[in-house]
């Protein structure tokens, strides 16, 4: 029963050969099952049984939509009414939401039935989810390696077929490098696409909501019901949505897909870039047209990134003091010891570099010198890729430099940690969609992410491209050993 | 490009987060490394190039000034670490 696609779900749940409320049950018992995978923060058993049931009425009285009565993760960096909201952070240890995120609000109106709330890297600041306050999360492919990050929990959710989807959010690759590593498709909406209303902030000119599934016409679905304007979101984008299903069956012939030289070269694991080489020559076959492109300046879009992203971090992450919400230190002399001591015990360590990085950066005297600095080449690389699609309709390349590592591995090191978004962060400081689908396996049976980048607002085109390319080859039909 | 302890002592206070000698020193440590890898956006030329702060350079939105937001101060306050008739309870500023 989980390991089928949603539109498979909707057919057997109006057929009525199960109901919602027993699909509902069948994935909380593998979550409780599957509990050693650390994928989920809080389970919402109760209200998913709720929910469940109001489904299944809706399926009775022919009122169900595609995607009534079937369930979905969560990521636990969207605010859920009455539900526990970490954020992967012991400063939100106590927080229970008093509001949904919009998000939240669109797939229950759908009548989606939110099983939990998945693990994830604190605040969303990480590429394993090792820096989460709960613990990290195993990669259901190999337990000894991570599942990627920041949405972790999420990928190895759905990898594991605890959920049929999941969503999760990006700022430099936490969807997308995350369903390289666990073999599934994530796909990262346009900036202003989804709205931000609920979902805590970390870099606000970089988040963006989206999902994890394990095949692009499921992508399609839930994202469809997630995107659109939102008056409560500032940068909320007032345009149509184009329909992502439909556009799926269209032919790729003829298609441009351009290849940045930038992204094929030396710190590509040779087995990654075997399994994405073999991927553009079957997107050709599909009859496709390659074309090399360049993007000459995303050699330093990690250290534009790691201007950016802290700085605004520093300033969003002030909020968290110790008065109004979340956790409070026990000890203290006095009110700034309070705000110290809370901020100090509350966050992780590698939040806590991230906040000083981005303090450091704004600070007097250096301001010029790193942050607008790092804003002038955040324009030049997304003229870049403003240039790169005058001559083709989307750009293709690896989704991360190799497949998923030892937990622990990469610990010691902020930088080496930094560089696994290499070809993933320069999507977000331009705001374009990007999407990553399962492509091939390496030597040590470890999942290849193919990473597709389109224009902005068009994730028309790389999810058709997605969902052609999975047609031909099946590689997301793969699944890890002992969860079938 | 490396950071001193003392430097990591001074953004640490800015931040409002505690720090101490042996921890400014650690993070001394790894915050140069970072800044290391920073310093790399200098290898390219940025004269004369308008400084980008949002992606596809949209504006934000305004919206008409009106009063939308319901008062849910009890429903918020509930979630304080400490309050009282209204207010958020800190420690004493002013004896």
């Amino acid at each position: 029963m989980h390991q089928k696609s949603i539109a498979e779900h909707a057919n057997s749940l109006a057929k009525g050969e199960y109901s919602s409320v027993e699909l509902t049950e069948h994935f909380l018992k593998r979550i409780e099952s599957n509990s050693d995978l650390n994928a989920f923060i809080t389970v919402t058993d109760q209200l998913a049984r709720e929910q469940a049931t109001q489904a299944d009425q809706l399926i009775k009285a022919g009122k169900a939509g595609l995607l009534t009565g079937i369930p979905i993760a969560q990521k636990d960096l969207l605010c859920a009414k009455g539900v526990l909201t970490t954020c992967g952070s012991r400063i939100l240890e106590n927080f229970i939401s008093p509001y949904d995120a919009t998000v939240i609000t669109k797939l229950h109106e759908q009548g989606m039935v939110t099983l939990g709330k998945t693990n994830m890297d604190e605040f969303a600041m990480g590429s394993s989810n090792e820096t989460s306050f709960y613990g990290p999360v195993k990669n259901p492919w190999d337990l000894e390696r991570v599942p990627g990050g920041s949405s972790g929990g999420s990928a190895a959710a759905v990898a594991a077929m605890l959920a049929p989807v999941a969503t999760a959010t990006d700022t430099g690759g936490s969807i997308r490098q995350p369903a390289a590593l666990c073999g599934l498709t994530g796909i990262k909406p346009s900036y202003g696409r989804v709205s931000r209303f609920g979902m805590v902030a970390f870099a606000s000119s970089l988040d963006q909501a989206g999902v994890i599934t394990r095949n692009a016409e499921d992508a399609a679905l839930v994202l469809a019901a997630m995107s659109g304007f939102d008056p409560r979101d500032s940068t909320s984008l007032d345009v149509p949505v184009p329909d992502y299903v439909a556009s799926l069956q269209d032919s790729i012939k003829g298609k441009v897909i351009g290849l940045p030289k930038e992204f094929f070269g030396d710190g590509v694991e040779p087995d990654v870039a075997d399994a994405v080489q073999a991927s553009i020559r079957e997107l050709e076959a599909l009859g496709a047209k390659t074309i090399e492109v360049e993007l000459p300046n995303s050699e330093v879009g990690i250290p534009c990134y790691y201007v950016l992203a802290p700085a605004e971090a520093s300033s969003n992450l002030s909020r968290f003091d110790g008065v109004r919400y979340g956790f409070r230190a026990d000890e203290y002399l006095d009110l700034n010891d309070m705000y110290e001591q809370t901020r100090a015990q509350g966050f992780g360590e590698e939040v806590q570099r991230r906040i000083m990085i981005g303090t450091y950066v704004l600070s007097s005297g250096y301001y010029d010198a790193y942050y607008i600095k790092a804003q002038k080449l955040r324009r030049l690389i997304s003229d870049d890729f403003t240039k790169a699609f005058e001559k083709c309709d989307l750009i293709a390349g690896p989704t991360a430099p190799d497949t998923a590592f030892r937990i622990g591995d990469k610990n010691d090191d902020p930088v080496a940690m930094y560089l696994n978004d290499i070809f993933t962060n320069s999507v977000n400081l331009a705001g374009l969609p990007g999407i990553s689908v399962a492509a091939g396996m390496d030597r040590k049976n470890l999942p290849v992410g193919l990473h597709l980048i389109g224009r902005y607002l068009d994730e028309s085109t790389i999810l058709n491209v997605a969902h052609q390319f999975q047609r031909a080859t099946g590689w997301h039909l793969k699944m890890p050993g002992g969860y079938e | 490009m490396s950071i001193s302890s003392e430097q990591v002592t001074h953004i640490a206070r800015l931040a409002r987060l505690k720090t101490d000698p042996e921890k400014s020193e650690y993070f001394a440590k790894n915050l140069s490394r970072i800044m290391g890898l920073v310093e790399q956006m200098n290898q390219i030329d940025t004269d004369g190039i308008e400084p980008m702060s949002h992606p596809q350079d949209t504006a934000l939105r305004l919206r008409e000034d009106v009063v939308t937001a319901k008062n849910l101060r009890e429903q918020y306050q509930a979630l304080a670490p400490s309050a009282q008739d209204g207010l958020y309870l800190v420690p004493k500023v002013i004896e």
